[in-house]
């Protein structure tokens, strides 16, 4: 039957080209313009962590003396002074833990001859790698002994690996940075978090006052306390409730500066380490080091979203193209109901000779479908021009943009849902028509 | 023009006069309010910096310590300042649209907090060089330029100049020459206003030109970063060349291309994101106008084709075809009419989810009768062509199969 029905949408179809034709294009277009902006919109608020991120947390506390001297905020600020980041790192309440801190540093290689860079560095601890997953290539993380001892030890990423050593095994070589030489212990394989959610505190959404959160990760890693040793006087603070004695240096100074990342493999563990901090605010305000106790620890994608890490442009844009689909929408439903009403003395005779309602209907709807299809296919199209257009364009997250199977599917099944959705109410009115009325006017 | 019997005939088909009709209100209201994201964004990138943006550039360098400034300074100064066409050099802090340094919260009683300000810190013939325009008060004298303290990133106590738009914010209504202000322990007194003078920030709002120009000597924190003033012709020029030299005369530090550009350079690469949304937002409605325009065109097109032989009998019992066109003129015009009047509204409700959750002024009211406009022509537009089909229809298909 539907073969039967496939072949008469086909020939109604081609009946009218102009009419069919515009109805192609206005779903084309307007699943064209979604399905670009949905496409964004999922890359740039997918998980980056799938599997792991529901066990990795946020914690923040509140080290300011008074929260209404510096601006109005209703959660402690998102980023910790070094002091409080390292007692409740080093207290190892969680399965694992790592503080992050990223700095500019230069950077030189004696066994290169490429000229002095400046690159972006992420001073960390060493459980950061097994916690977030990060694959290596060659070589291996630095071990917690390497944070207590403050080793002269780094990690590079591939694309460092490449500049500098050509993509070699380069474990055991140097670097030098600023002043000091590290030894290089790994070599990490591509990796692209996006976004960049362990170090997204003030992203763009915050009036952009923090990094890229879709940047690259930093090309260089070094332990926590070396990187702080060796960089000293070029680190950036979030924000100050005083000045720091020395600029670059914030060690012990009234900033924020610090990132803190746990693991918590459970709830009841999640709800432990929530006490936890309580008590530590208690108790450094009983010491006077604190006059604040509020105290905040979301999971990673609460994390994101509370720093409204999506671009607002982008939902912004989302939002307007769905209301274009829903405009296109409209104008389908219009142009099916003129298709098959203008038909009506050929239903008339289906009905006639014995053609129930739903047969009617059945057969309106599969021409629908059909409609849907071929506007899917145009709609994919205009898709893939519409992400080209946007990696064109200069924003912070063009050179991400691509259609995975998962967007493409969705776009021909958001296609055909979106018409027989238009067809439905056309193909009803169709279906009801009364054979006798239509009989007497042919 | 009887208007009766077109709103029987409407009256037959309402679900497709109600379809289109809604279709008009959505365009409406997506009409109007992308149109107004559009100009607040063109309006954002049309702010006024108040400096010679055309004849300035700055060159930014990285990795050097402190006790090296004074060197670094005098070496990229002298080696700037040689290449040909550069009008002058001078150590500043930042420049607009550069990267953002020196912000800063500032308290006028040490008690409350004030506001978050931009400060530009820079050395004497810094704002000749900008081109600053003096509204009130005295520009700072060569004595107030002094060398910035180690360890201390902002001159602890300066003569310096604020905005009008930052003097109105901390001081409203009362002149701000002679006022002190803080941030922590350094104190500032105002001794002169400047016309416009954006910071780095330029995060939009008021908040862009909320700065205060702070005179120092070069040295200390005040390193690094040049202003290049040339003559627009050779600016770019000038750039490439300074962006070469600094190889040679600085070799032990990074230059960091990005931000080593001319003003115009960076000004576009500032809104860059503003440009890209409003080309999209261009484009959605280009698209969304021929789609609302195809929807009418196939519709009138049906319902010509469903009434010629009405159309037929009209003219067989003396209409003429101006009759003919003019019926399906009104017709269309009183769809869109009343798709416009639900549009409006809609037009509202989305203009106040989007003040919500993106930080949107409210739509003005004159942006309703624009719209509607536009509509009512996009639909006599494109109900022209089966309109004069239909009034094309003769007479004599009236006697036909009747």
């Amino acid at each position: 039957m539907f073969g039967y029905y496939f072949n008469l949408a086909m020939l109604s179809l081609k009946r009218n080209k102009v009419l069919t034709a515009l109805m192609v294009l206005a779903i084309a277009v307007g699943i064209g313009a979604s399905m670009t902006t949905l496409t964004v919109m999922h890359i740039l608020s997918g998980d980056p962590l799938p599997g792991r991120s529901t066990h990795l947390y946020y914690p923040q506390v509140d080290p300011t003396p008074d929260n209404s001297y510096y601006g109005h905020h209703k959660y402690p600020l998102p980023m910790m002074d070094d002091r409080s980041a390292v007692d409740l790192w080093s207290a190892h309440r969680a399965d694992r833990q790592a503080l992050v801190v990223d700095s500019a540093v230069k950077v030189r290689s004696p066994d290169s001859s490429l000229p002095l860079m400046m690159l972006g560095m992420t001073s960390t601890t060493a459980d950061f790698f097994p916690m977030f997953g990060v694959p290596f290539e060659y070589g291996s993380a630095w071990t917690p002994a390497d944070d207590a001892g403050h080793a002269r030890v780094a990690v590079i990423s591939s694309n460092l690996n490449a500049r500098l050593f050509g993509g070699k095994d380069s474990v055991g070589k140097t670097l030098r940075l600023k002043d000091s030489d590290v030894r290089i212990v790994g070599v990490l394989k591509p990796w692209r978090p996006i976004p960049r959610f362990y170090s997204v505190a003030g992203g763009i959404g915050a009036n952009g006052q923090g990094a890229d959160p879709y940047a690259k990760p930093e090309d260089v890693f070094t332990p926590y306390f070396t990187g702080l040793e060796i960089n000293d006087g070029n680190f950036q603070q979030y924000t100050c409730w005083g000045n720091p004695p020395v600029p670059g240096h914030l060690e012990n100074s009234p900033c924020v500066w610090v990132s803190l990342w746990v693991e918590l493999g459970s709830a009841a563990k999640a709800s432990a380490y929530r006490d936890f901090m309580a008590n530590y605010v208690q108790q450094q305000k009983a010491l006077g080091r604190f006059q604040q106790t509020d105290t905040r620890m979301l999971d990673l994608m609460g994390w994101l979203d509370a720093e409204h890490v999506i671009p607002s442009d982008a939902q912004l844009q989302m939002w307007l193209a769905f209301a274009f689909l829903a405009i296109c929408l409209f104008n389908t439903v219009g142009l099916l109901l003129a298709k098959f009403l203008r038909r009506g003395g050929e239903i008339g005779v289906r009905r006639a000779l014995g053609a129930s309602h739903r047969a009617v209907f059945a057969q309106c709807l599969t021409e629908a479908g059909l409609i849907g299809f071929i506007g899917g296919v145009g709609g994919w199209l205009l898709t893939l021009v519409g992400l080209w257009l946007v990696r064109r364009q200069q924003t912070p997250y063009s050179d991400l943009v691509h259609m995975d199977t998962a967007m493409f599917t969705m776009t021909i099944g958001l296609a055909i849902a979106v018409s027989l959705l238009a067809g439905t109410l056309p193909a009803l009115r169709a279906s009801r028509i009364a054979p006798a009325l239509q009989l007497k006017t042919l | 023009m009887h208007i009766r019997p077109i709103l029987v005939a409407l009256r037959k088909h309402k679900l497709a006069t109600f379809l289109i009709a809604m279709e008009i209100a959505l365009a409406c209201a997506v009409l109007c309010n992308a149109v107004f994201i559009i100009a607040n964004r063109l309006s954002a990138m049309n702010i006024v910096t108040g400096v010679d943006e055309a004849s300035l550039g700055e060159i930014v360098v990285t990795g050097f310590e402190p006790k090296e400034a004074s060197d670094l300074n005098a070496r990229m100064i002298a080696g700037l300042a040689a290449i040909p066409g550069v009008e002058s050099v001078h150590a500043v802090s930042s420049v607009p649209f550069g990267p953002q340094a020196g912000v800063a919260g500032v308290t006028l009683d040490h008690k409350h907090y004030g506001t978050v300000i931009d400060y530009y810190v820079g050395d004497s013939g810094t704002i000749k060089a900008l081109g600053l325009e003096l509204v009130a008060g005295a520009m700072p004298d060569a004595d107030d330029y002094q060398a910035i303290p180690d360890k201390a990133w902002l001159p602890p106590s300066a003569r310096v100049l604020v905005t009008r738009a930052l003097a109105d914010r901390l001081w409203p209504g009362e002149s701000p020459l002679g006022k002190m202000f803080w941030t922590g322990p350094y104190q500032y007194r105002v001794i002169g206003v400047v016309a416009n003078f954006m910071g780095a920030a330029a995060n939009g709002g008021g908040r862009a030109e909320w700065s205060a120009f702070v005179p120092a000597l070069p040295g200390g924190t005040l390193a690094g970063t040049y202003q290049i003033r040339a003559n627009p012709q050779d600016l770019e020029r000038v750039m490439t060349e300074a962006r070469k030299t600094v190889a040679t005369i600085a070799p032990d530090v990074v230059l960091d291309h990005e931000n080593s550009q001319s003003i115009p350079v960076l000004r576009a690469a500032h809104f860059a994101t503003d440009r890209a949304m409003a080309g999209m937002l261009i484009g959605v409605i280009a698209a969304l106008l021929g789609v609302t325009a195809l929807g009418i065109v196939g519709l009138a097109s049906f319902w010509v084709a469903q009434r010629r032989k009405q159309i037929g009998i009209r003219r067989a019992i003396g209409a003429t075809r101006g009759d003919i066109l003019r019926y399906f003129q009104t017709e269309n015009f009183l769809i869109v009419t009343f798709g416009i009047v639900i549009g409006m509204l809609l037009a509202f409700v989305l203009n106040a989810v989007l003040m919500k959750f993106y930080e949107l002024p409210h739509l003005p009211l004159y942006y309703l009768p624009i719209g509607a406009l536009a509509l009512w022509g996009l639909g006599q537009l494109a109900v022209l062509g089966p309109a004069l089909r239909a009034a094309a229809v003769p007479p004599v298909v009236a006697t036909r199969s009747v």
